[in-house]
């Protein structure tokens, strides 16, 4: 057939052009996810290489990307912090932390004497140990003082958090008057715009000194200030994912159970609440995907002990925290550095986890609920 | 029916299809150049569909799919060689809800038309002008060409649109219940716009209201769920429509 | 029977005053956090506000003077990351509202990593902008034109970071930005000839001028707070001179009043500062989140 009148131009090259550049730019989100993946989890490879132990802290590049001075004159050192058996940089008077190791001079992991005895003990083996000791002769890089403190802070977190954000957003949803919901609702999510840091200072500051005096704690810093100031960031997550979720639930069953003669609480309480117990177990699932992976306000008000202990008055240390810490000091390509990637390689398998059972999961019974109706 | 003048757009068997749902059911019809034909029938029929296929503005829709053949100019345009952006140049469309672009009146007519070439001033100024005249707007606009066009009223916005599909200079001019939004005086001037279009364009218009079908166009199609169950001469459908469901929509026992 | 019936309903009533009472005390509860945050900051931080304050270079170790190179680092880092990821993430925003077939599975990939990249803990960035943008980007570069210029933390890496990470606050905006513009104009546009992306050009960005703009000041305002995130990748405590090109490390509002609270050597002394920084910073992020709110619900409106 020959060409006729509505046959295509040629401009629509550029046409071409312009969607595939859009689609492949619309592919970094995807493509950043992978490569998170793989460059997080490619710097733990140090410690599946066998001779990974002797990886010198040398080089001027190691000393360059210290974080700057820091004066710390006064604190232990780590080592004589591991030594006296106190936690490394928590520093109980001031309730401040030190630094694991004041960094003034030269590199912070100097190659030590007793390298060698040292390294029949593989890392692996060390991930296992009781404590968490990453800058000695003989460093101990036991995960479990931190998973413990992690899951301390974070169910503390979600134990105040979850019920606060939850009430709050039935009060939204069901029970405010349309004009105090307008208000409302942008007022509490607010508290998402503060800075992690600003909401760790608050309670490095007040909050700890409030729960000190009303607890009469040992320690000023500890789990319980630390879930306090994690639950500042997740009541607005778990309120607007609930708010969204209960306010989605349709008309029809509120006005069917009202008929039926049930009053307005019961009907928010019995018929409502349940219909979106997806959504709120979504809202859930995100805020404890929030409080475990909060790095500042963990490192200023846990007290960053990685003890293990059972007490929720303790100091603790969050994986997290842990990495926010020792990172900057860290030798880069050392086991301890490759240890710190494998803690946020943890995080993060962890989140995609939270986040792929709220979309693959929830979403799906959420979506089912509503339809089959 | 005599077919006297030449066909613009033939369609055969045509069906149109959203997803699993059948909208159209094989639709055979010849719409003339140079008249106006209008597509009435209850709501929810298939008008709208049946407008929007002849540019392939349906294509927007996910999930929409068509058999059968529609042409124009006897030219397939659902056939793979087809550009549906040539297509639609010559091919201009009148919404019911027609809102003009954010822009200025002027940059409103000039849209369509530089969209392609550059062109002069004064050629787009000259442009501008006839258009707006032919849609018998230019003389309420033409001390504010540079001011919104969100300015205007409703009848006033609706004649843009005609004047800014009209600016390009298609042949066809699809009009989706043009008036709907409409008061009676605004009404009046875009049906007198009509007859005054139909010397050059083909105008296919669909309409609920059935007095305005027969005073303008003249020939007429009913649609009823999805089929074409009767096309005439207007003058036939509404003095001696040969279906029963044609005469109890027009005579108002149903729909 | 009688008093059965009245002691039962009395019982319910009560219950019912009980269960509402419950959301009113959270909700309480929570604008009384924030009431006291921001009272706390505002009425700490204001005494040592001053314009030497917001002007100056720090002295004596940080510990006395202003904080202008951290004010200066900050507004320099959000810059760049605005630079960096508006257009990627517009482009995604566009791509998801005007090209995907919801259906597709590649858009639905691409929302699902949005929203995964939205949940991944900040820390995990700065490992992130460690391992690819400082290791492999800048070291790869290093490598190339055998320099040492990129493979270390920098203002460039911090703000690539941040733009990752503020990535999903651009898309979710601008896509609901762009599912505002009415279907009807796209149409309009389309069926006088436009192809797609004229349209997009001509009609759809103009109509989401605001739209996009939000998006940023939102981006702007989280990243301007962020911290964990750029840790390892360029930021210092303190600075002999203000940045001057995209490898300089640069110094930041919120890692300012981390250090100070943390680990200055006389904490109790540089209170005072340490109030009037978080002062400034939550000035920063408040006065950019209610401006997004303004231009959002202006949005909202049209
Ligand atoms: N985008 C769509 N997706 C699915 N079904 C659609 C869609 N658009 C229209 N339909 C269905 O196709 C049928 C015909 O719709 P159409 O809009 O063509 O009717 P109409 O005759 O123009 O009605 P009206 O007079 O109300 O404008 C209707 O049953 C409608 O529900
Ligand atoms: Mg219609």
């Amino acid at each position: 057939m020959s060409k006729h009148r509505f046959a295509a131009a040629q401009r629509h090259r550029g046409e071409h052009i312009a969607e595939w550049t859009i689609r492949i730019v619309a592919s970094t989100s995807i493509l950043t996810i992978f490569l998170i993946f793989v460059f997080v989890f490619r710097e733990t490879t140090t410690l599946f290489s066998p001779d990974a132990q002797n990886i010198p802290s040398s080089s001027a590049t190691a000393e360059e990307i210290l974080t700057p001075e820091l004066y710390n004159a006064d604190a232990l050192t780590a080592e004589e912090a591991h030594e006296l058996n106190i936690p490394e940089v928590y520093n109980p008077e001031t309730g401040t932390l030190g630094e694991p190791e004041p960094i003034a001079l030269g590199g912070p992991e100097l190659p030590r004497s007793s390298t060698k005895q040292v390294a029949e003990r593989s890392v692996w083996n060390r991930l296992t140990d009781a404590a968490w000791q990453p800058v000695s002769s003989d460093p101990k890089f036991g995960i479990m003082p931190l998973l413990v403190g992690t899951a301390k802070t974070t169910f503390l977190a979600i134990l105040l958090g979850a019920p606060l954000g939850i009430l709050a957003a039935m009060y939204s949803a069901f029970f405010a008057p349309a004009r105090v919901r307008n208000v409302l609702k942008p007022t509490i999510e607010l508290l998402a715009g503060f800075p992690s840091v600003v909401i760790g200072f608050f309670c490095l500051t007040i909050v700890a000194t409030l729960m000190q005096d009303l607890l009469g704690t040992e320690a000023r810093l500890n789990a319980i200030v630390g879930g306090i100031g994690l639950s500042i960031t997740v009541i607005p997550i778990v309120f607007s994912i609930a708010e969204e979720s209960l306010s989605a639930v349709p008309k029809s069953l509120r006005e069917a159970s009202l008929a039926l003669g049930g009053t307005e609480w019961q009907t928010a309480y019995r018929v409502m609440l349940p219909a979106a117990a997806p959504g709120v177990f979504a809202a859930v699932l995100l805020g404890i995907g929030r409080a475990f992976g909060e790095t500042m306000i963990a490192i200023m008000a846990t007290g960053n002990a990685p003890m293990l202990t059972a007490g929720i008055a303790d100091p603790v240390r969050t994986v997290a925290a842990t990495i926010g810490a020792e990172m900057g000091e860290v030798v880069w390509g050392s086991d301890h550095y490759g240890v710190l990637f494998l803690l946020g390689t943890i995080l993060f398998v962890v989140s995609f986890g939270l986040n792929a059972i709220t979309e693959l999961y929830v979403k799906q019974r959420l979506i089912r609920k509503f339809q089959g109706q | 029916m005599a077919k006297e003048h030449p066909v613009k757009v033939r369609t055969s068997d045509f069906s149109v299809y959203y997803g699993q749902k059948q909208a159209l059911f094989n639709i055979g019809i010849d719409i003339f150049d140079r008249k106006v034909t209008a597509f009435i029938g209850p709501s929810g029929c298939g008008k709208s569909t049946f407008l929007r296929s002849i540019n392939r503005m349906n294509d927007l829709i996910d999930g929409t799919r068509c058999s059968g053949k529609l042409e124009v100019d006897g030219i397939d345009v659902y056939g793979k060689e087809v550009d549906v952006v040539t297509l639609r140049r010559s091919i201009g469309m009148v919404f019911q809800k027609s809102i003009p672009f954010p822009k200025s009146i002027y940059e409103n007519i000039t849209y369509g038309l530089t969209l392609t070439e550059k062109r002069s001033k004064d050629e787009l100024d000259h442009i501008v002008e006839t258009s707006l005249k032919r849609a018998a707007l230019w003389e309420e606009v033409k001390d504010r060409l540079t001011h919104s066009a969100q300015g205007l009223s409703g009848g006033q916005q609706q004649r843009l649109c005609i004047a800014r599909a009209v600016a390009v200079n298609p042949e066809i001019l699809l009009m989706d219940e043009p008036c709907s939004a409409l008061d009676p005086i605004s009404t009046g001037k875009v049906e007198e716009l009509i007859t005054e279009l139909k010397d050059t364009y083909t105008i296919v218009l669909v309409t609920h209201n059935m007095q305005q079908a027969a005073r303008v166009s003249d020939y007429t199609g009913f649609f009823l769920m999805g089929k074409l169950i009767e096309f005439d001469r207007t003058r036939s459908i509404f003095t001696a429509p040969s279906k029963k469901e044609t005469e109890d929509y027009i005579t108002g026992r149903f729909g | 029977m009688k008093t059965l019936a009245s002691t039962t309903t009395s019982k319910k009533r009560l219950l019912g005053f009980f269960a509402v009472l419950v959301t009113v005390v959270a909700v309480v509860a929570i604008i009384g956090l924030l009431i006291s945050m921001f009272g706390t900051f505002v009425v700490q931080g204001s005494g040592q506000l001053s314009w030497t304050f917001l002007t100056e270079a720090p002295r004596n170790n940080n510990t006395e003077g202003g904080i202008f190179p951290a004010i200066f680092g900050t507004t320099i880092l959000v810059l760049l990351m605005t630079l960096l990821g508006v257009p990627v993430g517009t482009a995604t925003a566009i791509y998801l509202s005007e090209y995907a077939r919801q259906s597709a599975a590649f858009a639905r990939a691409v929302r699902f990593a949005v929203n995964t990249l939205a949940g991944v803990p900040s820390i995990v960035f700065g490992l992130f902008g460690v391992g690819f943008f400082i290791q492999f980007v800048g070291g790869g570069i290093d490598n190339v034109t055998a320099g040492a210029v990129f493979g270390k933390p920098a203002l460039l890496w911090a703000s690539a970071t941040l733009a990752v990470l503020t990535l999903p606050v651009v898309i979710v905006s601008v896509e609901e930005a762009l599912r505002a513009v009415p279907r009807e104009l796209r149409e309009a546009s389309l069926a006088l000839g436009a192809t797609k992306w004229q349209t997009i050009t001509k009609v759809v960005l103009p109509n989401s001028v605001s739209g996009i703009l939000t998006g940023s000041i939102l981006a702007v305002g989280r990243g301007a707070g962020e911290v964990a995130a750029i840790l390892f990748v360029g930021v210092v405590y303190s600075l002999e001179r203000l940045p001057s090109s995209v490898t300089d490390q640069f110094m930041h509002l919120g890692y300012h009043l981390y250090v100070l609270s943390t680990q200055s050597p006389d904490v109790e002394k540089t209170l005072p500062l340490q109030y009037a920084t978080t002062l400034v910073l939550l000035g920063l992020t408040f006065v950019l989140n209610f401006s997004a709110i303004y231009v959002r619900s202006r949005l909202r409106r049209i």
